[in-house]
Parts: C-alpha cells; sequence; structure tokens
C-alpha cells in the first residue's frame, strides 16, 4: 500500500496530463489531415482559453465562466481560420505556415499586452479542484476525471466523422478538395468545422489542464502545445485515434520519469520534457509515419 | 428539342495561356454529345470551366437559360450540372455506399429509390456496397464514379475521359452503360480519346484541336469523315 501511494500520483497525473494533450493533439491532428497545415497557432489558443478563463471568472460566477470560455475560444479559433488562413487557400502551403506562426506571435504578444506580462492567477474551479483519495494517494479530481472525458469525448468526435453527413464530408474532403466540390460540398464550412471543433477540444483541454496549475502567462501555451503537435506526430499525423494514444504515451513516459526520479541518487526531473521528444525521435526513425500514420503521397 | 447546355463563345486561361479560344456548343436534351481530340485540346479545360472548377476567362455557360460561368461549384452542382472526373477520383477511405452517398449530399430527400436504380445499373456495387472504395478494381471504381455523379439527380452528366486507362472489355461496358443512361432519357456531354467508341455512341460530336472546334456533325458523319478517320480514328480501322 505504500509503494502504491507512493507511486500511483506520478501514473495518475501522467494518465491526466495525457488526456489534456490528447485534447490539445487532436486540433492539431484534425487541421493536418484536412488542410496538411501544421496550426502552429493552436498552443496559444489554448493559453488564450486560460486567459479568457482568468477575466471571466474574475466578473461572473463559475457557471457562466466555463461556457463562455469555450465559446470565445471556439470564435476565437473560428476567426484565426477565416482572416489567416482562408485568403491563403491557393498559396503554396509554406505560405498558410508562416502565417500560422505568425498568428502565434500576434496572440502572445496581445496577451503580453493584455496582462502586462504579469502570470495572472487561475481560479479554483470547484469541485473539479478538490482533493480526492485514489487508492491512498491524494490527488485533485480533476487529474481522475480527465482521462474519462477525454476519452467520451473522443468516442463523441469519432462517432461525429464517422456517422454524420458534415463526417462524412470531412473525410472526403480530407482526401480530394477537388472531388469533393464536384459532389457539393462547401470546403469552406468543412474547414470551418474542423477549427471549430479543434478550438472547443482545446478550450475543454485548457480548462482540466490549468485547474493543475496556479497561473497563466503569454506563453504558457507553448510548451504543452509542442507536446500536444509531439503526441500527433507519434501517433501519426491526422489520425485521430493516433493523437489519443500518442498523448496518452507521452504523458504517461513523463511522468515515469518523475517517478524514477525518486529511486536514483541524481535529479533526472529535468529531463522530464526532453524525454518526449527523444521518445518522438526514436519512433520517427523506425516509423517515420508515427504509430497509425498512413504512408500516403503528397497533396498537389 | 430544347438544349440543357448552351456554351457561348467560352475561353479558359491558365497564366498566359489560352487552353480553350472561345468555343461554342449545345447539349441538347436526352442526347449523347461528346468532345473528342488529342491530348491538351482543351476538353478537359472545358468540362472543367462548365462545372466552375475554372473560372473561365470568358463567354457564358447556359444552362436551361441561366448563367452558370463565374457560380461556384457546389452552386453549379446544385443546380444540376455533374461531373465524374479524369482518372475516376473516387474517395479510397470511404465505403462504396458512403461514395453513393456523398454524391447525393445536397439532397434532402430519401435516396432508397436511387440507390436501388443505382445498384440495378451497378449490380457489382451492391454486392461490394460495404466495401472500401480503394479495394474496387478500375473499372468498377469507373462505375462507381458513374453512380456516384448520378446520386445528385443531374439534369446533364459530363464524363471526362472514362474509358481512360480501362481494358477494352470494360471499355465496352462503360459505354453500355453511356447508352443505358441515354435510352433512360438521360443528357450526356462525353469527353474521350477514345474517338471510335465515342462516336459511335454520341448524337452529336465536335472536334477540338488547340483550343478551338474545328469540326462538326453527327457521330456518324464524324467516323466516316475522311479527316477525322486520319486523324483520330486509324486508318486500319476501317
Amino acid at each position: 500500500m505504500d509503494w502504491l501511494s507512493r507511486n500511483l500520483p506520478y501514473l495518475l497525473a501522467g494518465i491526466s496530463v495525457g488526456g489534456q494533450y490528447a485534447l490539445i493533439a487532436i486540433g492539431y491532428t484534425m487541421v493536418y489531415g484536412i488542410l496538411r497545415l501544421i496550426n502552429f497557432a493552436h498552443g496559444d489558443i489554448f493559453m488564450v482559453a486560460g486567459l479568457i478563463m482568468v477575466y471571466a471568472s474574475a466578473s461572473m460566477p463559475m457557471y457562466l465562466s466555463i461556457p463562455l470560455v469555450i465559446v470565445v475560444t471556439v470564435l476565437i479559433g473560428f476567426l484565426v481560420e477565416r482572416v489567416a488562413y482562408k485568403p491563403l487557400r491557393q498559396a503554396p502551403r509554406m505560405s498558410v505556415m508562416i502565417s500560422a506562426i505568425g498568428v502565434s506571435y500576434l496572440l502572445q504578444n496581445l496577451a503580453l499586452y493584455i496582462t502586462g506580462g504579469l502570470a495572472q492567477q487561475y481560479p479554483q474551479i470547484p469541485w473539479i479542484s478538490d482533493q480526492v483519495l485514489v487508492f491512498g494517494a491524494s490527488t485533485k479530481r480533476v487529474t481522475v476525471i480527465t482521462p474519462f472525458l477525454t476519452v467520451v469525448l473522443v468516442i463523441l468526435l469519432v462517432l461525429l466523422i464517422k456517422k454524420t453527413k458534415i463526417g462524412m464530408a470531412m473525410r472526403a474532403a480530407s482526401k480530394d478538395f477537388e472531388t469533393s466540390q464536384l459532389m457539393g460540398i462547401k470546403i469552406n464550412s468543412v474547414i470551418s468545422m474542423t477549427f471549430i471543433i479543434g478550438s472547443f477540444l482545446a478550450a475543454v483541454g485548457s480548462l482540466l489542464f490549468f485547474s493543475n496549475y496556479t497561473s497563466v502567462t503569454p506563453t504558457v501555451g507553448t510548451l504543452p502545445g509542442l507536446k500536444a503537435f509531439v503526441a500527433a506526430v507519434f501517433g501519426g499525423i491526422g489520425s485521430i485515434p493516433g493523437a489519443l494514444v500518442g498523448a496518452f504515451i507521452i504523458g504517461i513516459c513523463e511522468n515515469l520519469v518523475m517517478l524514477l526520479n525518486q529511486y536514483v541518487s541524481f535529479d533526472i526531473s529535468n529531463f522530464k520534457d526532453a524525454f518526449a521528444f527523444a521518445l518522438l525521435i526514436i519512433i520517427l526513425f523506425f516509423k517515420p509515419t508515427g504509430l497509425f500514420g498512413e504512408k500516403q503521397t503528397d497533396k498537389v | 428539342m430544347s438544349n440543357i447546355l448552351e456554351i457561348k463563345d467560352l475561353s479558359v486561361s491558365y497564366g498566359g495561356i489560352k487552353a480553350v479560344k472561345g468555343i461554342s456548343f449545345e447539349v441538347p436534351k436526352g442526347e449523347v454529345v461528346t468532345l473528342i481530340g488529342a491530348n491538351g485540346a482543351g476538353k478537359s479545360s472545358t468540362l472543367r470551366s462548365i462545372v466552375g472548377l475554372v473560372k473561365p476567362s470568358g463567354g457564358s455557360i447556359l444552362l436551361n437559360g441561366e448563367e452558370m460561368a463565374q457560380k461556384t461549384p457546389e452552386q453549379i452542382v446544385a443546380k444540376g450540372i455533374t461531373l465524374v472526373p479524369e482518372g475516376r477520383r473516387v474517395f479510397a477511405d470511404l465505403t462504396v455506399l458512403e461514395n453513393l452517398k456523398v454524391g447525393a449530399y445536397l439532397r434532402k430527400d430519401d435516396l432508397s429509390e436511387d440507390l436501388a436504380w443505382c445498384y440495378d445499373l451497378f449490380p457489382r456495387l451492391k454486392e461490394r456496397h460495404w466495401q472500401l472504395a480503394g479495394t474496387l478494381s478500375g473499372g468498377e471504381q469507373q462505375m462507381l464514379a458513374i453512380a456516384r455523379a448520378l446520386m445528385s439527380r443531374p439534369e446533364i452528366i459530363m464524363m471526362d475521359e472514362p474509358s481512360l486507362g480501362l481494358a477494352p472489355i470494360v471499355v465496352q461496358g462503360v459505354f453500355e452503360i453511356i447508352r443505358e443512361l441515354n435510352r433512360q432519357g438521360k443528357t450526356i456531354l462525353l469527353v474521350e480519346q477514345n474517338a471510335n467508341m465515342a462516336l459511335r455512341t454520341a448524337h452529336h460530336a465536335y472536334v477540338m484541336e488547340v483550343g478551338s472546334i474545328t469540326m462538326t456533325g453527327t457521330g456518324k458523319e464524324l467516323s466516316e469523315d475522311e479527316a477525322v478517320k486520319a486523324a483520330y480514328l486509324g486508318k486500319a480501322r476501317n
């Protein structure tokens, strides 16, 4: 029991942060699936969702703040696509990527301007921030909820993609824009839908993620964004199950480093972040398309 | 007989290059019309501009008298023009049934009657309706591409090189389907390099050369024309 209560928190934290990475990673992987674009601004959308929560909760009750965070984040994700990516639909892919990097810096600097560079204290969300006991190990309730919520959201998403008409249009458009247009599919609506779903999940991920931290800074989205991106590539970019599995593996592995840190005589906790990237390099070395990635010819 | 489609002085340019140089033709209701010509004559560009995938640089495209030029592909498809694209372009990761449903994407009514009709025309698709389209043979994919286009209940079906890359026996099957569809009253605009089969099937034919229409006549007239024989049919054949 003692062994369990000593090590279990790391495993739980790993599963939990894995779920949070997964919610962000799906946004990367879906946008890539349809536009072949790595949306560098996605991690910053996640950060913006955190800031919106800070400001919303300061002036209104939680039951209004949470839906507001989700709605505004979705709106920002939608607008970013319309303003920064849609006008470049016919442009080379490199231009869109540079535009994405531009949006990333824009959001970070806007956040810097609004916050004045000061770390903003993230509110305690009642109930999910409470401490609970799991097999004698104390942890926040959010840690326990996250993996279940993530899996439920992913199942709903997969059902949407497999069973609904818009999902069918998304699958068709992700393979062939031109033929999809011939079927009467509005490509721009499908792309907007992708950004809306991605931003929605990033907003949910942000609510869960920041419940474990005390503050939001303008660059706080970078590292989780990067890890989620690694997770998406690890799982095979474009694949939703891949993003889910990749994110859980990355989350668990980096917390295993922390777990091992208790048993070794020198401090390896600083290698926590490096470990995720090392893992990516190893996987890409043996399987360049990622765990679930399909080999496919590049889009022309 | 009324014309479903009237093309007047249509031009298409890519950058500075004129692919289609002011051509005019019409497709009467219930007929098969074909454009034949060599590679690069502008046949595919013509079809692609009619359906809105490329914006025409000039001229007009009238569907039942309504201007289509400058509309988006979604709007044009909704009005009743459909294109079976060159190279089939079925959605490989979708099942056969899903491909047919995507074909009917803009429809909100019940599809079961048209599905049954398509399965009747193409029994192979019925047998394989649950299979991923990517696993079908080339001929089956061509059938699926045609069936998918039919599911939108178009006013006119355009086909871009439906015989391309298929075995001769399968090509026969494709043209039999085209004739059968026509017997059922469908209007078809067919672009082909297989001039021999196309001329035998079509009521009206146009010969395109470097972006212009150089000859026109009934399918029979053109297939007996000495110049067409020499250029497109191969002298040995007749």
